[in-house]
């Protein structure tokens, strides 16, 4: 890039707010999804909307394509620059603007970490119900753009449930307030369709989120079962019984191997599965269910049920299944995470699916997953110096996807389909749906400017192979 | 470019790029660039090691701003042995790459002062004499410039300073029940003598008897930290000498980034076949002070300490060494003690070492939030484990005048045994 651009750019934003350097550069060649990369061309840092605006409307008048990035936690390469030169990061933008607990909300900037959301109201008995996984580290625009989940979502809901507000810079640079502090929505929910759509409509730059209690109490167990059919089952009974737990998670053998090598929690090592059910509430209420759930847990024939008995144990069960996907690296070199969702009904299917798929390519694969949504997170794991075993973890994982729609599933459950499976979007949706949306997206973005080449096969084809400035890693 | 080998290639594939580490790490915090995030630091030097950079001056700036504070660690799921990549990198740039002049001829400078007696002595005593001058009130000075007011920050306030050779034995108080060695280090006896005694005392009371070889002397950390690892390495064989032929229960640090080191002298020489064997014996006896505290039964002080406290984490105590419960519980042991909550108190205080002097700029920033933290609670006193700390804190609260004073945990576990 110019010199006299990065100038422009360094004049808005500070000098050490633009990284140019090639060397620095390279850092910001991938996400949490690591099979494709590609480096940007500058990075600009700003710290405010104002920021943000004159960076934009910089870019726009020189036409220059951009993709926005929170902290990269992503697992779908979203915000991978496919060409797209530059790269608007939204680490500074991390300050909490404004709490107002009385009305229950708070604002913040884009790039505020989602668990400091919950950590700055804690003290006041209040949370921010969406937690996804990685919540220590990724960012309410990142949560936004993906519409995360996490497992509390079975009772809670996911992001868009919990953002009543999000303010929006559009790609030439004018700025847009979606819905506001209250929850009625005239016209049409703009709010709505801008999370999720994969940051293609704009910079988000900051957002009202909703704050709710804190549950009065919990009753946190840890389940552990001889084999996954009797972990799925017990999953299905307590659903079929009318409970909605808080969260119901579950972790076969191969994840309690690698979280119990992590953080030494105490899990069985010999075990087929075990499940993690917490229920929340009123104190009043949580006894009766927790001797529903204990019966539905003997008549699946548990090896044990262990209840946590204080905070301190509650939070370390919490700590090893969030931290469990992140603990995979201790397996194997490298790890690719998949995400599919079917009916809660197939769980048992689309395990044993999956079980057939990674013996068909010689793969290990292990599962933890949010169980009670159906949202299934099978972990494939390999190593990035073997290009031929790269190529099996690609296709095991297509195939995987592929079961899932079968099963009348779909093909994200919560980390996007970014440019990684860009691909498959075909198995659900006819080219006429497909445009559709992108009219929908031409709407908020009609250049196509901000983060382009995702969600959509392009016209270009195949992502895969005909987008001259992305590689694979290999 | 060729393919560098500065460390075990494997140990690269244990970080997953999933950026769990990211918010935890002071530096990416404040500036929001990867390239200073443990995540973006990973890649960085294993493109180095795989020849794909030149070891250039971009290259080194980011790994020279990392504070080695190891939250990252705390932080990553994956099990990344960040320490080990950061100090291996390090010794890698010092022994290939040209630095500036000025920066030559300040790190040669920390090279010789600090690990030597002599130096720090000097170095002491300087210190000594401004105090005695009340060269600490410059610091507060508004006629000064902030770099020189800094500087006088240093400087400590009068009678914080204490210098004090230990004896060679200590009997235990009452019934014996342990033995045990302590490490009086390089920086302690010189600056920070009465917490040595401290040390002692409490060690003491607790039924220990106590062995001060004296032929100690540096144990190397502060070397390997910096890069140095020829010198580091020779003073951390020495160091595995001295402790190495004693029948004793534990070795005793009171210096957390001491403690952090020795207990990786195992990995450090596990290629080197004459001292594998007696590192990884000495490395599994060392014990912080207050971890040793914590793991025996405590025979509780009786005098009461009517004051209130809060506690700050070093980073080589509790992300180096996982040892934060047991402070915490010493210091409920006191009797009369109130205790307030310190928030983000195990975020690192900028002292990292000897990082407050070669990258004061991030030191202060890290320094100015630890500041407002501690104001916030409102104790009179802040307490901690670790000399560095100590060094910076007190600094830090004598440029802002205030009244709060920093103490280690057995200086006040010290006085509620003895008064
Ligand atoms: C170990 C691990 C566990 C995970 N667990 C979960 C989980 O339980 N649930 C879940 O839902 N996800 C999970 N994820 C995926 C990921 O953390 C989420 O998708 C998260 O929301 C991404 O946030 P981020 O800040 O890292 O965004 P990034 O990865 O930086 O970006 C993600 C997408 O958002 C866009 N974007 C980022 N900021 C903005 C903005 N301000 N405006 C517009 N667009 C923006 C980017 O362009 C990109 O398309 C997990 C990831 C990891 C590594
Ligand atoms: S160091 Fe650990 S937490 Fe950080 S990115 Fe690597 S694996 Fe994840
Ligand atoms: S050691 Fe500290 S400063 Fe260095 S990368 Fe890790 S967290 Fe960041």
């Amino acid at each position: 890039m110019d010199t006299a651009f990065i100038a422009q750019l360094a004049a808005i934003v500070g000098p050490d707010g633009v990284v140019s350097n090639k060397t620095a550069l390279s850092v910001y060649d991938c996400d949490g999804y690591t099979l494709e990369k590609s480096t940007p061309d500058l990075v600009v840092l700003p710290r405010s909307t104002g920021e943000v605006v004159a960076v934009v409307k910089l870019l726009h008048k020189e036409k220059i394509a951009f993709v926005p990035r929170g902290a990269g936690t992503g697992l779908s390469g979203g915000c991978l620059p496919v060409e797209a030169p530059v790269m608007i990061g939204t680490s500074r933008m991390n300050k909490i603007l404004h709490i107002d607990l009385v009305n229950r909300y708070m604002v913040a900037q884009a790039g505020v970490v989602n668990l400091w959301v919950s950590n700055a109201v804690k003290s006041q008995g209040f949370q921010y119900a969406p937690d996804p996984s990685s919540q220590q580290a990724c960012t309410i625009g990142g949560n936004v753009a993906e519409n995360s989940g996490g497992p509390h979502t079975l009772k809670y809901g996911v992001t868009t449930n919990h953002v009543l507000g999000v303010e929006l810079v559009l790609p030439d640079g004018e700025v847009v307030q979606l819905g506001g502090v209250v929850d009625d929505v005239l016209g049409y929910d703009l709010r709505g369709i801008t999370i999720g759509a994969e940051g293609t409509f704009g910079i988000v730059t900051q957002a009202t989120l909703r704050l709710t209690r804190q549950p009065q109490a919990y009753r946190t167990f840890l389940v552990v079962f001889e084999t996954v059919p009797q972990a799925t089952q017990t999953v299905s009974d307590v659903i079929a019984a009318g409970i909605i737990p808080a969260a119901l998670e579950m972790m076969d053998n191969l994840m309690i191997q690698a979280v119990e090598a992590a953080f030494h929690v105490g899990f069985p090592t010999d075990a087929g599965a075990v499940l993690i059910i917490e229920l929340d509430g009123l104190e009043a209420g949580l006894d009766p269910q927790t001797k529903k759930i204990m019966a539905i847990c003997e008549r699946n024939a548990a090896r044990e049920v262990r209840l946590a008995q204080d905070e301190a144990e509650r939070t370390a069960l919490w700590k090893s299944r969030k931290r469990a996907i992140g603990a995979a690296g201790r397996l194997a070199p490298n790890y690719c995470t998949q995400d599919g969702v079917v009916p809660r009904t197939k769980v048992p299917d689309i395990l044993a699916a999956i079980a057939r798929i990674s013996e068909k390519y010689q793969l290990r694969i292990g599962n933890v997953f949010h169980a009670g949504d159906g949202n299934i997170h099978p972990i494939l794991l390999f190593d990035e110096r073997n290009t031929e075993e790269t190529e099996r973890v690609l296709k095991a994982g297509r195939e995987i996807l592929q079961a899932c729609v079968d099963l009348g599933g779909s093909l994200t459950g919560e980390h996007g389909i970014g440019v990684e499976k860009m691909g498959q979007m075909s198995l659900i949706f006819t080219p006429e749906d497909m445009l559709a949306m992108t009219q929908v997206r031409a709407v908020f973005n009609p250049e196509n400017r901000c983060n382009p080449h995702k969600i959509f096969p392009t016209p270009h084809g195949c992502i895969d192979t005909r987008v001259p400035r992305r590689q694979a890693s290999l | 470019m060729p393919q560098t080998n500065f460390v075990d290639y494997e140990k690269f594939f244990d970080c997953v790029h999933c950026g769990l580490c990211l918010s935890f790490c002071p530096t990416y915090v404040e500036l929001g660039t990867e390239m200073d995030s443990p995540r973006g630091r990973i890649a960085t030097m294993r493109s180095l090691h795989e020849g794909k950079f030149p070891l250039d001056a971009e290259v080194v700036r980011h790994l020279d701003l990392c504070l080695g504070c190891r939250a990252c660690e705390t932080a990553c799921p994956s099990g990344v042995h960040y320490g080990e990549l950061i100090e291996s990198a390090r010794s890698f740039i010092e022994e290939q790459y040209r630095r500036p002049l000025l920066d030559r001829l300040k790190r040669w400078t920390i090279d010789k002062v600090f690990p030597n007696p002599l130096g720090v002595r000097v170095f002491a005593s300087m210190l000594k004499l401004g105090s005695a001058l009340g060269l600490s009130r410059l610091a507060r000075s508004d006629k000064l410039p902030q770099q020189l007011r800094s500087w006088f920050s240093m400087v400590p306030e009068r009678g914080s300073v204490s210098s004090a050779t230990l004896l060679e034995h200590y009997p235990a108080i009452g019934e014996k029940r342990y033995t045990v060695a302590v490490l009086s280090g390089c920086v302690m006896p010189a600056l920070f003598g009465a917490t040595n005694e401290a040390t002692v005392k409490v060690l003491r009371h607790n039924g220990c008897e106590v062995v001060v070889p004296k032929a100690q002397g540096c144990c190397g950390a502060l070397l390997l930290h910096n890069g140095n690892k020829p010198d580091g390495l020779a003073r951390a064989r020495q160091t595995i000498d001295v402790f190495n032929g004693l029948n004793v229960d534990a070795l005793i640090i009171n210096a957390a980034g001491c403690g952090a080191m020795m207990k990786e002298y195992g990995e450090l020489f596990k290629d080197d076949p004459v001292y594998r064997e007696k590192a990884q014996r000495v490395a599994a006896k060392v014990k912080d002070v207050t971890e040793f505290l914590g793991g025996i039964p405590l025979i509780p002080p009786s005098r009461e300490v009517k004051k209130s406290v809060t506690y700050h984490d070093a980073c080589h105590l509790a992300h180096g060494q996982n040892v934060r419960s047991q402070p915490r519980a010493l210091l409920r042991a006191i009797p009369g003690l109130q205790i307030m909550e310190l928030q983000e108190s195990d975020w690192c205080c900028g002292s990292a070492g000897t990082y407050n002097l070669t990258e004061p700029a991030m030191a202060r920033r890290l320094l100015d939030k630890k500041m407002a933290n501690i104001e916030a609670t409102e104790a009179e006193l802040v307490v901690m484990g670790n000399p560095g700390c100590l060094m910076q804190i007190r600094a830090g609260l004598q440029q802002r005048g205030l009244s709060i004073k920093a103490v280690h945990t057995v200086d006040l576990l010290a006085e509620a045994y003895e008064g």
